[in-house]
């Protein structure tokens, strides 16, 4: 897949279709592939990879890419198409700029899950029928490929590229996945268990504010966040209530526009799992306003920028489920 | 929770400028009563209020939040309060899920020619929080009186 990808864009960079190609880069380590911008056939020789751990969304990076002289190539997962897609329903990007090409998703793996077995000095891996070989420093050793898969491709949504100029590999179908699950056990909770649960995960915010950054729906110039008038910029919370103003905030102002791309909880250096309150969002709105999937297409209107004149009242959060 | 028989909610009242606000001014001509701890905070419009003024009133020290507006089709503004029962129903959901008492958040529309309607639900959601006690699980310990 890697080399059908350099391939690939090599050819737009050499007939000038593209001139630059976002994409992934080799880090240190054979995990801690990064985003990155290439311009030449040489670079990407180098240092271009694509394998099962570059699993960031790239979408974001596009916003100011696009603005760019000249076109650039993005290689974009079914997840990163929401995104990518949902940026331009918002004038984010400028889709004429951008040359999508849409590559097979995961399921991606996480490394945390592989150090967390108690394998250290990974230096490579194996996928054989569904068992993991990784040979590290201290020897070659296994464990099963499903228990290292990242968090967000468990609950994978979509194989679908909802947008793209050409496709590497074959089209997926939209899954119907269970990734309500959770959510929906935390509301079968009363509201003691789920506040307990909520003060375990919040308290361990630092506040490094990752989740923000990486987030591809996150794209304001001036954040609610760096305003110096708040309080609370640029400090890490001192007190439970502004790690719960920080979530509560950071998860409404995605709602409606959140793909459910899974990055915030993928980049938490806490593991966090922030993803349950954007789900959280989504669920209500599927459940209240009709079955809604951000990025799913340019046309539709988000549903906290409409309404309807037979909409439920807020009090049936109030009837519904466990006091 | 222990509940205090003496404790005396702090209580947030969000109302609109065109209705509900005129609505509270009817009241206290009308010499209906309701209870003092209602502090009214005077809003263009029910669709004003950011979800952040919401905790920020709960993390300085209130024990409820209500929010009243025009009924549904009466906004001064056509719309406003229609975008208001959205933004707000999600809102409250999400402190629900957070574990916070839903006793505490309520939403109401109180038009200009509700005085008795305006002073019986404060009357009404000052007794519920009256019964849920202190807010503790929103509250920011700094900003505790003692």
């Amino acid at each position: 897949m890697q080399e059908t990808m350099i391939k690939r864009a090599k050819e737009l960079l050499a007939d000038g279709t593209v001139s630059r190609v976002i994409g992934w880069k080799k880090g240190e380590f054979g995990y801690d592939s990064t985003p990155a911008v290439f311009e030449t056939a040489e670079e990407l020789d180098r240092d271009f990879v694509f394998d099962d751990f570059t699993a960031s969304n790239v979408s974001k990076y596009l916003v100011k890419e696009s603005r760019k002289d000249g076109k650039i190539l993005a290689f974009l997962k079914p997840c990163d198409t929401y995104s990518f897609n949902q940026l331009i329903k918002e004038h984010r990007v400028i889709r004429e700029n951008v040359y999508i090409i849409g590559i097979p998703g995961g399921p991606k793996l996480d490394v945390e899950k592989i150090k967390a077995k108690g394998i250290t000095g990974i230096l490579n891996k194996k996928n054989e029928n569904y068992t993991l070989k990784i040979e590290t420093l201290y020897g070659t050793e296994t464990m099963m490929f499903y228990e290292a898969i990242c968090g967000k491709c468990q609950d994978c949504k979509s194989k679908k590229h909802v947008i793209y100029d050409e496709l590497i590999g074959e089209d997926g179908d939209v899954l119907d996945s269970s990734r309500f699950d959770m959510v929906e056990k935390l509301e079968n909770m009363t509201a003691q268990e789920r506040f307990d649960f909520w003060r375990e995960q919040l308290s361990k915010c630092i506040r490094c504010n990752a989740c923000r950054n990486v987030c591809p729906a996150c794209t304001c110039e001036k954040c609610v966040f760096d305003n110096p008038k708040s309080g609370i910029e640029n400090k890490a919370p001192s007190d439970s209530f502004e790690e719960n103003m920080f979530h509560i905030i950071r998860a409404f102002h995605v709602a409606g526009r959140c793909t459910d791309c899974g990055e915030c909880s993928r980049v938490c250096p806490q593991n966090i799992p922030l993803h349950l309150l954007n789900r959280k969002f989504i669920k209500d709105i599927n459940e209240l306003y009709g079955e809604y999937q951000a990025g799913a297409d340019l046309t539709s209107k988000s549903p906290l920028t409409d309404y309807d004149t037979n909409d439920c009242e807020p009090s049936i959060v109030h009837e519904r489920g466990v006091e | 929770m222990q509940v205090n028989n003496n404790f005396e909610p702090v209580i947030v009242a969000f109302c609109c400028n065109w209705c509900s606000y005129a609505g509270a001014d009817l009241s206290g001509t009308n010499r209906l009563n309701y209870p003092t701890n209602v502090k009214i905070i005077r809003v263009p419009c029910s669709c004003r209020v950011n979800p952040m003024f919401i905790l920020r009133a709960f993390q300085k020290g209130a024990d409820g939040v209500i929010i009243c507006g025009c009924h549904p089709g009466d906004c001064h503004y056509t719309s406003g309060n229609y975008f208001t029962r959205r933004r707000i129903t999600l809102l409250y959901s999400m402190l629900d899920f957070l574990g916070i008492e839903r006793n505490r958040t309520r939403l109401e529309w109180v038009s200009a020619a509700e005085g008795a309607k305006f002073a019986a639900t404060m009357q009404q959601f000052t007794e519920d929080v009256k019964k849920l006690g202190p807010n503790r699980r929103l509250e920011d310990l700094r900003c505790r009186k003692q």
